[in-house]
């Protein structure tokens, strides 16, 4: 008995031995080509994409390599080197707006194709803006599309009843008039709608494809697409591998064989691997590892600017942050260059308002320059300022109250300083609440918290990305706060074809909000990430990740 | 052999005048509890552990008094600063005392390892006990209540019970008691069925002793020595428990510290070349995983009667 | 003996449906909604997502559809991922897992036996000394503080070995590592302690005394013997290994079940959640139940009574 049980034992391990042999490599979904020898950029997607189809994105894990993928009837085009981007055609050549310009006309390129050698028509954009819309598709993003007339009818429909559903969808506003020409009709005039095209949702699908099949994204053998790159590998949870699109319409530009997408999620190890030389680029950085590199001058390190907020909601609905004297003196209790130079150490600056610098006002300007500071740090008055405050609240001392914070180091050491400060600036008790990121956002929905930390990266250059959060109607709103001249401000802006007009109600609906403060601003972000110094060509457009297609490795 | 010479009695003198002598135990008599202790001392390793734990002990208790900082004032122009004479053990990268921090984190740790091994022995005794006691039906069904709950990972009784409730103290406390106290009843209950056929309990039930008197008075004494070995090496793994959950963010709330969440904080220290704001907390880990496992032995083996010397 | 198995085998598949039962219920108490976001979410959207995933119906309803799909061996859709089925995750990631977990085990067990053979032998002295220290180590050491250093010195500084991921065998040796440090520094002390007892038996000094030679003597009859504990503690340690894995996956960016297990909670992927919860539940109770069917097997001296341990 004993003797069989130690050969069991042994041939076990020597099993065990052998399954060690081998490597990885399970569930791999090869599309055929795609050896990329040579000049292949590796980088980290820091998580697995919920899906590459551009209907189905979630956020930044997909749309980073998606955008690599993809390309939309306009594109950014880099000016300089600090992430300044015009916006020029890309699958379109030109384009005709209507004089109160809510009709937009878009002429395709000849010659277009997809990756698989399928031509590329009008229609296929008709196609995948209609999918994205169609209820049924469950498109997280859809709301993207509302400029478009009919578009929110037809998304926000509960219909069942498939004709009435079509008919709903025929009323949406974008018709492709012929195969090189695509038409579409807004419901207000939107400065911003030809950056808004290069987004995304607003990518194009090849209607045959999916019409074939319908689950083409999500394997890499089936994958098609028009942008720099088309998807060869995905292995999921572990890697992306895509390679040079040879169909794409400047193939010519893209100097990169390929590029290698891991899927880490520890930022230190994303650190640690792109110091042993597995990763090419590292993006976002930890912040300690960010004030190391910004001291040592690393030459392979890079700030740039982002057009981005970080800032606390106060919950108005609940006491005492429903009197705004409080709110105000929280807001100036805390020393914000303490924190952007000791924390996040990436030269971010101070925030004294909601719209980051970054944006383009009427007289050239930067918007935020032009609306200046709505505030400054004032503790003796923050003092003053909170007892009046508490007062009118009928409270003769401030209960104790959390700070609610998903769980990121960054997110963590910031609630630290500033539970500090507000308990040595003005004696007040204060907790902190890390919760997972799924659960902040459904308190905040609730308007279950006091304050909750927060942060808005622009969807697209202007200050309206950052205003439209906190109109009455928003689900990003989460504050309780409501103002009807706000709203109307807005609204005149959305509606006003006239860019003074606009840009005025704009700066006029910041000094609204920013004296009721129902948002404190903390500081304006920056992207600070670090790049092996043997590759040049990549741009870093202030709203997005870092964009590789015009990559060169030396 | 000489003919002439016959043995006597008057030949032979008895080594000892008393018989009873020959039967004498040479050692001296002592009791279990004594026995047990003596021998523990002779175990260097085990005293060393011992030794280390009450140092620790007093230094979490004055630490913090002795150091003149607070676990929680930031000075952001005194970071990440190496050990020195003004800073014992150097500052964090918030400008917050280490030493301070370390033997405050010491409290939070400790006491988060000691009640959990309490509470599990609080329940596990009561649980094993009544187990055991009632037998049959009763018994197989609670084991196997328990064994079910040894089922469910832990760590994801761990996360939800968080989440409900809300991170803290008391929650990590309590969350690792979920299913920490089933060792410990199955050990109490391994105890009672044994004890049970005593005929010294037999008489004790005949006489009409309720369930709790016997647990106190036949059960509990006489399985002491298993129980404080078991708790004593179930502190270590709440411990060692409590600086995973931190590494998962589920740990004690910010700005108290633990060991584990002084240890997650430096991760990121050691890549940018502050190490030893990893390895004290680290260090101390270790060292107290260390000094309770050498003393468990120490008193397992102390306990064993057949390792006496 | 296939009675005893039977019944074993009963009581491990109740566990898993109580445990299925368990963690369902639990789950849909916390707070917190997958379909919650940052970003503007209009109540049509979002009542389609509900829908595509039956989350509006009542809780009874969902349960038994979900039973219904478990019984066909389908886990259902993530919620987070309209590319992968929770199937696919399993069927991708266990493997992954499994090969990281066994290399672990074997180097565990592997160093675990040679360490602690080492230490009993040359008992007291210096070898035993170094072994224990080592393995007081691999206890002590939280695994997340191991697997940074471990990476930051072999992969960052030494450049040795790659840093992250899972691709070639070079991959595999610190997490490997990593993970095996517990099980090794637990085989070692377990070994250690039950080889010296065994060296002390009777008809172990009999074979020294008839001149066997000493491998033989080692081999043949001490460590059969004493690896007798070390196999009860092989379903532990396994255990172990399965939930330790989580924090290796993560560190090292290993696309294992582990990995998916915790972000399924954070996303609050109910699928997720439940499809890996069984499934580790399965493992383990698979696990334990072979334990114990292999230890009765070995020692013919442990009576088969009633399934009580």
């Amino acid at each position: 008995m004993k003797k069989s049980f130690s050969i069991m034992l042994s041939l076990v391990l020597l099993l065990m031995l052998a399954l060690t042999g081998c490597g990885g490599g399970n569930g791999e979904k090869k599309a055929a080509g795609g050896n990329t020898e040579g000049k292949v950029m590796r980088v980290n997607n820091s998580s697995e994409p919920g899906s590459l189809h551009p209907a189905k994105l979630q956020g930044t894990h997909e749309s980073w390599p998606l955008r690599h993928l993809f390309v939309g009837l306009t594109m950014k085009e880099p000016k300089g080197d600090n992430g300044e981007f015009e916006v020029v055609g890309a699958m379109a050549e030109k384009w005709d707006s209507s004089e109160d310009k809510k009709t937009y006309t878009f002429h395709l390129r000849n010659g277009l194709k997809w990756s698989n050698g399928d031509p590329l028509t009008a229609e296929d954009f008709e196609f995948a803006w209609k999918y994205a819309l169609n209820p049924n598709t469950a498109s997280d993003y859809a709301y993207q599309l509302y400029y478009i007339q009919g578009a929110e009818e037809y998304n926000s429909s509960k219909e069942k009843d498939p004709a009435k559903l079509k008919a709903l969808e025929d009323k949406v506003a974008v018709k492709a008039k012929d195969e090189k020409t695509l038409e579409v009709r807004l419901v207000n005039p939107t400065p911003y709608f030809l950056e808004l095209v290069s987004f995304y949702t607003y990518y194009p699908v090849n209607k045959k494809v999916q019409e074939q099949n319908k689950d083409w994204a999500n394997d890499a053998k089936t994958f098609v697409s028009n942008g720099p790159f088309k998807l060869t590998e995905w292995k999921h949870k572990e890697g992306l591998k895509m390679v040079k699109n040879e169909n794409y319409f400047q193939k010519d530009r893209i100097k990169l064989a390929g590029i290698d997408w891991a899927m880490v999620e520890d930022e230190n190890t994303a650190w640690q691997m792109y110091r042993s030389g597995q990763l090419d680029l590292s993006y976002p950085l930890p912040g300690d590892v960010v004030g190391q590199l910004k001291g040592q001058n690393a030459p392979d390190f890079k700030i740039v600017p982002e057009y981005a907020t970080y800032f606390y909601r106060f919950n108005t609905q609940k006491k005492p942050f429903t009197n705004v004297k409080v709110r105000k003196a929280l807001a100036m209790a805390i020393e914000r260059k303490t924190i952007t130079e000791n924390i996040t150490q990436g030269g971010q600056k101070p925030a004294f308002a909601l719209v980051a610098e970054g944006s383009e006002d009427t007289n050239g300007e930067d918007f935020r320059k032009v609306g200046g500071d709505y505030f400054k740090e004032d503790i003796a008055e923050a003092k003053k300022l909170l007892a009046e405050g508490l007062k009118e609240e009928g409270m003769d001392k401030m209960p104790k109250f959390n700070i609610m914070y998903n769980n990121l180091d960054l997110h963590k050491r910031i609630a630290e300083a500033i539970q500090e400060m507000w308990r040595n600036n003005l004696g007040i008790e204060v907790g902190l609440e890390n919760v997972e990121f799924q659960v902040k956002i459904d308190r905040e929905h609730k308007l279950d918290y006091d304050v909750s930390r927060a942060g808005w990266i622009a969807d697209f250059i202007d200050p309206m990305t950052f205003m439209d959060m906190f109109t009455s109607v928003s689900t990003q709103n989460d504050t309780g706060w409501k103002s009807k001249s706000y709203d109307a401000e807005i609204n005149k802006a959305k509606q006003s074809s006239d860019v003074k007009v606009r840009m005025e109600a704009i700066h006029k609906a910041e000094d609204i909000i920013m004296k009721d403060m129902p948002i404190m601003p903390i500081y304006f972000y920056t992207k600070a990430y670090t790049l092996k110094e043997n590759i040049t060509g990549v741009f870093t457009p202030p709203d997005e990740y870092p964009e590789l297609k015009y990559a060169e490795i030396k | 052999m000489q003919p002439e010479t016959r043995l006597t009695a008057d030949m032979f003198r008895p080594v000892t005048d008393n018989f009873k002598d020959a039967e004498k135990i040479e050692r001296p008599s002592i009791s279990y509890r004594a026995d047990v202790w003596r021998r523990l001392k002779l175990n260097k390793l085990a005293m060393a552990g011992l030794f280390i734990i009450i140092v620790l002990v007093i230094m979490a208790i004055i630490g913090p008094m002795i150091s003149g900082y607070t676990y929680y004032k930031q000075d952001f122009t005194a970071r990440n600063l190496r050990p020195s004479a003004e800073h014992w053990f150097g500052t964090d990268s918030s400008g917050r005392d280490i030493f301070t921090r370390i033997w405050y984190g010491a409290r939070i740790s400790l006491f988060i390892g000691v009640m959990a091994a309490f509470i599990d022995f609080v329940i596990g005794v009561i649980y094993g006990g009544i187990s055991g006691l009632k037998g049959g039906r009763v018994d197989n069904i609670m084991m196997r209540i328990a064994e079910v709950l040894y089922s469910v990972p832990y760590l994801l009784m761990v996360i939800l019970l968080m989440v409900i409730i809300g991170p803290g103290l008391w929650t990590i406390i309590m969350a690792m008691t979920l299913t920490g106290w089933i060792p410990m009843a199955r050990l109490v209950r391994g105890q009672v069925l044994q004890l049970k056929e005593q005929e010294y309990v037999q008489a004790s039930i005949a006489l009409g002793a309720d369930a709790k008197w016997i647990l106190m008075k036949h059960i509990l004494p006489n399985t002491m020595g298993l129980i404080l070995v078991n708790v004593t090496l179930t502190v270590p793994t709440a411990i060692f428990a409590e600086a995973t959950l931190s590494f998962l963010g589920l740990g004690i709330p910010a700005p108290r510290a633990s060991w584990g969440t002084m240890a997650n904080d430096a991760l990121v220290s050691l890549l940018i070349g502050n190490a030893y704001q990893l390895f004290i907390p680290g260090f101390f880990i270790s060292l107290t995983m260390f000094a309770f496992n050498v003393l468990g032995d120490g008193m397992r083996d102390a306990l064993d009667p057949r390792m006496r010397k | 003996m296939l009675r005893y198995t039977l019944q074993r085998l009963g009581w491990a598949l109740l566990t898993l449906w109580v445990v299925v039962t368990l963690t369902f219920f639990l789950m849909h108490m916390i707070p917190g909604n997958p379909f919650a976001k940052e970003g503007k979410m209009p109540p049509g959207v979002y009542e389609n997502l509900m829908n595509y995933y039956h989350l509006n119906e009542p809780l009874y309803v969902q349960y038994g559809l979900y039973v219904k799909s478990l019984l066909s061996l389908d886990f259902g859709p993530s919620l987070k991922s309209s590319t992968i089925t929770v199937n696919d995750y399993i069927t991708e990631g266990f493997p992954v897992s499994l090969h990281l977990g066994l290399q672990a085990l074997v180097i565990g067990v592997t160093l675990g036996i040679i360490f602690g053979v080492i230490a009993a032998l040359y008992h007291n002295r210096f070898p035993d000394h170094v072994s224990m220290i080592l393995a007081i180590i691999g206890i002590s050491v939280p695994n997340f503080i191991l697997a940074t250093v471990l990476i930051h010195y072999v992969s960052v500084e030494w450049g040795l070995l790659p840093a992250a991921t899972w691709g070639t065998w070079k991959h595999t040796i610190l997490p490997s590592l990593a993970l095996a440090a517990m099980p090794m520094a637990f085989i070692a002390r377990l070994l250690r302690s039950s080889m010296l007892e065994v060296l002390g038996q009777d008809y172990i000094k009999t074979a020294k005394a008839k001149g066997l030679a000493r491998n033989v003597v080692i081999i043949k009859h001490t460590l059969r013997n004493a690896i007798l504990p070390v196999v009860t503690v092989l379903g532990i340690i396994a255990a172990n290994l399965v939930t330790g894995s989580f924090v290796i996956e993560h560190i090292f960016g290993i696309p294992g079940m582990g990995e998916m297990f915790v972000k399924g909670i954070f996303n609050r992927d109910y699928p997720v959640i439940l499809g890996s919860t069984i499934f580790y539940s399965a493992i383990l109770i698979f696990l334990i139940f072979l334990v114990d069917v292999m230890y009765t097997w070995i020692d013919p001296r442990i009576k088969v009574t009633g399934g009580s341990k």
